[in-house]
């Protein structure tokens, strides 16, 4: 049996920061109706990646298909008509401070349908539900908890009905309960609302345990990818690092520098 | 902040405005925020630069025996200079701080890209609103400056120093004209766009630290004063 085709695809990524590539050739398939880790070490472009498969920023080179679009060539208008289909959780949750746990969650209702006040109060109460703060309608972001500010993020993340959830560190920040409940939201959600679900993260172990798969990036490619057992049992040096959590390998403890004893023996007038 | 960007900038909030202007409760919201809000500081200013300009000019006149001529004077002061400059360095150090700081700790915060992501156009739901809400207060600012400002005058002029009502009052009626209240409200209006237009630039494309917000709302009132002064020069020489 065929597997189905990617709803995300990119191959041969290139994009570079201040002239530092940051992907130099990445290739990458998202299947849908998965959960999708994509982890590495800090500064791998994680964040970045995510970036580029939303349309924040543009490749260089490469091909970059998102639900069928052609992100090298989608304008403005599309680009909002993809994101329609997409919801985003974003590392510190960025909840519109000026407005409280419903109206965030209604906006994006707001912003793109017309329905009437009292289906715009079922749809929110539902995914307020869902996400367990149903109970803290009436509250502001400032009032929250980070995890609570996450999951009620992750509400108004899928309040449109999305195709595909993104969630950028979700973990960051989170004591273990509401670690707990995030980690079990992304596969609880994934599954009964039949989305594609991409998360990015270096939380090795919390999310091995909801991913369906797991790409890892290093130096700018894909240094492994494939089911969360097969990079527990992979001999890939950059793997056994990152998920040892050895701190020298081939990615370095040092920051690239000039020769130590040389720069110490320096006179200090020198730098 | 390169003059191309924000007249770019400008570009995008002029095509954007259709649109706000539909949401019309969105600008009114706005007009409170940087209007009413910054309506305590204007006040107290007006009063105390009306009986500055009151003694002031009293002192002058006084020496050319037509002290009766004050009400004119600090009339066609107020109205034609102080009111639209001065109000407009209040407005940059009050509203045009909490515009800079609010957008750009909404960008620090995320909360910009999160419209982004939610397919709203950050420019139309967050920028526009305030540009015009700035644009619409300041010529209501500089109004009631000078009208404060004329009873301030008129507190020092007649109350204290006691120059005749009568002649403080209609020597104002016969001095001051409708083109002298133009230029005071032209100016005012422009010192608007400039004000509201640096303050929503600096904020929107602040570095997203606090650093970076810090730093755009200290550029929006050094900016927005050398802007006033220099657009001041400007427009009095045109009206002379």
């Amino acid at each position: 049996m065929n597997s189905p085709a990617p709803i995300v695809e990119i191959r041969d990524l290139r994009y570079a920061i201040n002239g530092r590539p940051v992907f130099d050739g990445l290739d990458v398939d998202i299947a849908p109706g998965r959960v999708t880790a994509i982890m590495g070490p800090s500064g791998t472009g994680k964040t970045t990646l995510l970036r580029l498969i939303t349309g924040q920023l543009r490749a260089y080179s490469g091909r970059l298909i998102v639900a069928g679009q052609d992100m090298s060539t989608l304008r403005r208008a599309g680009l909002y008509a993809l994101r329609r289909r997409m919801g985003m959780l974003f590392q510190n949750g960025a909840l519109l401070t000026d407005l409280n746990v419903f109206e965030n969650v209604a906006f994006p209702l707001r912003e793109h349908t017309n329905l009437p006040e009292r289906l715009i109060r079922q749809l929110v109460l539902t995914k307020l539900q869902a996400v367990g703060l149903r109970g803290a309608a009436d509250l502001m972001p400032a009032e929250l908890s980070g995890g609570m500010g996450r999951r009620v993020a992750l509400a108004r993340a899928i309040v449109m009905d999305p195709e595909i959830l993104i969630y950028d560190e979700p973990f960051v920040g989170l004591d273990p309960i509401s670690l707990g409940v995030i980690l079990r939201l992304i596969r609880r959600l994934n599954d009964v609302l039949g989305l594609t679900s991409i998360v990015v993260s270096h939380d090795v172990h919390e999310i091995s345990s909801v991913a369906d798969a797991v790409y890892l990036l290093s130096g700018g490619k894909v240094a492994a990818h494939g089911a969360p057992r097969d990079l527990q049992a992979s001999t890939s040096l950059v793997v056994r690092q990152f998920i040892g959590g050895l701190p020298d390998g081939p990615v370095p403890f040092h920051f690239p520098a000039a020769d130590y004893f040389g720069e110490l023996l320096a006179r200090g007038e020198d730098r | 902040m390169a003059l191309g960007d924000v007249s770019r900038f400008l570009l995008r909030l002029i095509v954007a405005t259709p649109r706000v202007l539909l949401r019309f409760e969105s600008i009114v919201r706005q007009v409170f925020n940087s209007g009413a809000l910054s309506l305590v500081i204007i006040m107290l200013s007006g009063l105390f630069v009306g009986m500055v300009l009151g003694l002031q000019g009293f002192q002058l006149l006084q020496r050319f025996g037509s002290e009766e001529a004050l009400g004119v004077a600090a009339a066609i002061g107020l109205v034609k200079e102080l009111s639209p400059v001065i109000t407009a360095l209040l407005f940059a150090g009050r509203a045009g701080t909490a515009l800079a700081s609010e957008i750009g700790l909404m960008r620090a915060t995320d909360q910009l890209s999160a419209m982004e992501m939610m397919a709203v156009d950050p420019i139309e739901r967050v920028v526009v609103p305030r540009f015009l809400g700035g644009v619409i207060a300041m010529p209501l600012l500089a109004a009631i400056f000078s009208v404060i400002g004329v009873y301030g005058a008129q507190l020092v002029g007649v109350q204290i120093m006691h120059v005749d009502s009568g002649s403080f009052w209609s020597q104002m009626r016969a001095g001051v004209d409708f083109r002298d209240v133009t230029e005071g409200l032209v100016k005012s209006a422009i010192f608007g766009v400039a004000c509201s237009l640096i303050a929503v630039y600096q904020g929107y494309y602040a570095v997203p630290t606090a650093e970076g917000v810090g730093r755009a709302t200290t550029r929006t009132v050094v900016s927005s004063a050398v802007m006033v002064l220099f657009l001041d020069y400007l427009l009095t020489s045109a009206f002379l």
